[in-house]
């Protein structure tokens, strides 16, 4: 059967150049980067290459990136590595509601640690005002951590505005940018950061590959303690294919960042504009013009998000659902309450993120199947049947 | 995650429908909660003559939905009371452990038509239409980490040192002291 993947905010595929160079290395490559033999020279070139093209995505210099092992690990060493490496100056930390679980959870554990946290509210777009992280600042704030972009909606955020506020006031700040990396144009410097979190699985580099920029200069304390590697900062042995893969994936996002992005941001206008028509009772959830390039996401009322995800996977398509049933937890998605929309509708949630290569054949496909797959969750739906009984009398 | 049996019947369900002229009604969940389930029963001597649902929620409340109104047609209204959420769960080659307690619930929803029957025959209000609380506790998991709660401890998951508390509007496990239940959003009373 016909696959149609929209679930780039999952993974992206590898990209063949990325799959050939992890190859290569997987068969090539013997020592170990801290070994001071041939072999393991031959690793840490490898590595340190890697960190040069990884840099160069987002405007840093090479010795600012240190290699970790997921997204959620960069934002773990990001929030409580800088948080607790300044916290001689002050315990309070400042986020916005719509974080990642690995930052949020990681203000929970540094809560228990005697920190306070402040959430700064978004708009009914997502959208973080940089006047409130301002005014969420105390005097024994350390950090600030505001993504770059959200998953689940899209939205991308005023980070250089939040920067700017941090830096008038001399408090660190991060950003969980996984979601963004390799996908919008980033710079570090531009942008005024301290730290930033960013995933090879996001920008066709392989999964169990990610790094954190931190700023030269910024104190930082290790989440794992160990040898030497990764100037000290974070120990164990490196992914060493795996930083060649992401490293590969850097370079190629940079080379054809514009490219793909022209062709995508067409096709999600074209999910944007014409998926509600299609089935009615559709909200476009996050912003319109504040938005990743691959991103269009939907709540579809009547009907709950994993069925349809079940329904959507039935005819070939890959999709993702906020909803409080495709998540473990049966949590309704703390992003779009966080925006202000209701429980009920917030189980409707719905998330088609295009991949390098989608087609506009790909589109029709999803907008010939989408219809009768919400058509019949909705005919069994008493939601649905009391709403029409409603309108009807 | 889910048993191909339960995937056979969310991709085709068995008796998705509304009966207009239904002998009792039966209702469980709210769409808050992110399930809800209503049954219709048409009793003949004493018999599930037709059984028809209809079923907001997941890939496995529908499955749960359909394989209940299937075991439950031709039955005696007896011998349907004694169909249970948990026998309903092992007819589908089993359920992942987090989706027994919000999606498991199709057999409340067949026992409140039969109530409902039975009010109507005695002339008593009919029960249907309101949500019912009938989530059951037994074999209840961490709403966080999954794995089971004491049976005779629910309010601590020893995994996660979370503390639990129940929510007085759906019934659900929720945590102790948060402000709104992680099930329904209702308040739960505490001051943040």
């Amino acid at each position: 059967m016909k696959r149609v993947y929209l679930d780039h905010i999952a993974a992206t595929p590898l990209h063949p150049e990325v799959l050939e160079a992890m190859r290569l290395c997987l068969a090539e490559v013997t020592g170990n980067p801290q070994s001071l033999h041939a072999e393991g020279r031959q690793a840490l070139d490898a590595v340190e290459a890697a960190r040069e093209e990884v840099a160069g995505l987002v405007g840093a210099q090479s010795s600012e990136i240190y290699f970790v092992s997921s997204g959620t690990e960069a934002n773990n060493f990001a929030v409580k590595g800088l948080a607790l490496g300044q916290q001689a100056r002050g315990r309070h930390v400042v986020v916005s509601a719509v974080e990642h679980s690995s930052v949020l959870n990681s203000v929970k554990a540094l809560e228990r640690q005697g920190f306070s946290a402040t959430l700064v509210p978004v708009d009914r777009f997502g959208r973080v005002d940089p006047a409130d992280v301002e005014k969420a600042l105390t005097k024994e704030t350390v950090l600030v951590s505001v993504m770059t972009a959200n998953s689940e909606v899209g939205t991308v955020q005023p980070v250089a505005e939040v920067a700017a506020v941090c830096r008038r006031r001399g408090v660190l700040v991060h950003t969980d940018a996984v979601a963004a990396a390799g996908s919008i144009p980033l710079d570090v410097k531009a942008l005024g950061l301290d730290a930033l979190s960013l995933a090879g699985d996001q920008f066709y580099g392989p999964k169990g590959s990610a790094a954190l920029f931190v700023r030269k200069g910024v104190r930082i304390l290790p989440l794992i303690d160990g040898g030497i590697q990764e100037g000290g900062r974070r120990g164990g042995t490196e992914n060493v294919a795996g930083i060649v893969g992401m490293g590969r994936a850097a370079r190629l996002a940079r080379q054809e960042m514009e490219a793909r992005t022209a062709a995508l941001v067409t096709l999600r206008d074209r999910l944007l504009e014409e998926l509600p028509g299609r089935v009615g009772h559709v909200i476009v959830t996050g912003s319109r013009t504040e938005r990743l390039p691959h991103h269009a996401s939907f709540c579809i009322e009547f009907v709950e998000g994993e069925a349809m995800l079940l329904s959507l996977d039935m005819k070939g398509v890959a999709v993702s659902s906020g909803s409080a049933c495709t998540s473990k937890a049966l949590k309704a998605s703390h992003v779009l309450l966080a925006m202000g929309l209701d429980h009920a509708t917030a189980q409707g949630s719905l998330v088609f993120s295009l991949i390098d290569g989608t087609s506009a054949e790909d589109v029709d496909y999803l907008l010939d199947v989408f219809p009768p797959a919400i058509g019949r969750l909705r005919g069994m739906s008493p939601l649905y049947t009391q709403y029409l009984k409603e309108r009807g009398s | 995650m889910y048993s191909d049996k339960v995937m056979d019947h969310f991709a085709n369900p068995r008796n998705v429908g509304v009966l207009p002229d239904a002998d009792g009604v039966g209702q469980v969940g709210n769409p808050v909660c992110g399930d809800m389930m209503t049954f219709y029963i048409k009793v003949k001597d004493d018999r599930l003559a037709d059984v028809k649902f209809q079923t907001f929620g997941c890939g496995a409340a529908i499955a749960v939905s359909s394989m209940v109104s299937e075991m439950a047609k031709g039955k005696t209204l007896e011998e349907a009371m004694a169909i249970s959420n948990d026998l309903v769960a092992e007819e589908l080659g089993g359920l992942p452990k987090n989706k027994m307690h919000c999606s498991n619930l199709g057999a409340d929803a067949l026992h409140e038509a039969i109530k409902n029957f039975h009010d109507k025959k005695a002339g008593r209000v009919p029960s249907a239409g309101g949500p019912a609380d009938l989530h059951e506790h037994e074999g209840c998991a961490c709403p966080y980490c999954d794995s089971s709660l004491e049976a005779e401890d629910k309010t601590f998951c020893r995994a996660c040192r979370v503390e639990f508390e129940e929510c007085p509007s759906c019934g659900g496990i929720t945590k102790k002291g948060d402000a709104a239940c992680i099930h329904c959003g209702k308040s739960l009373g505490n001051k943040t």
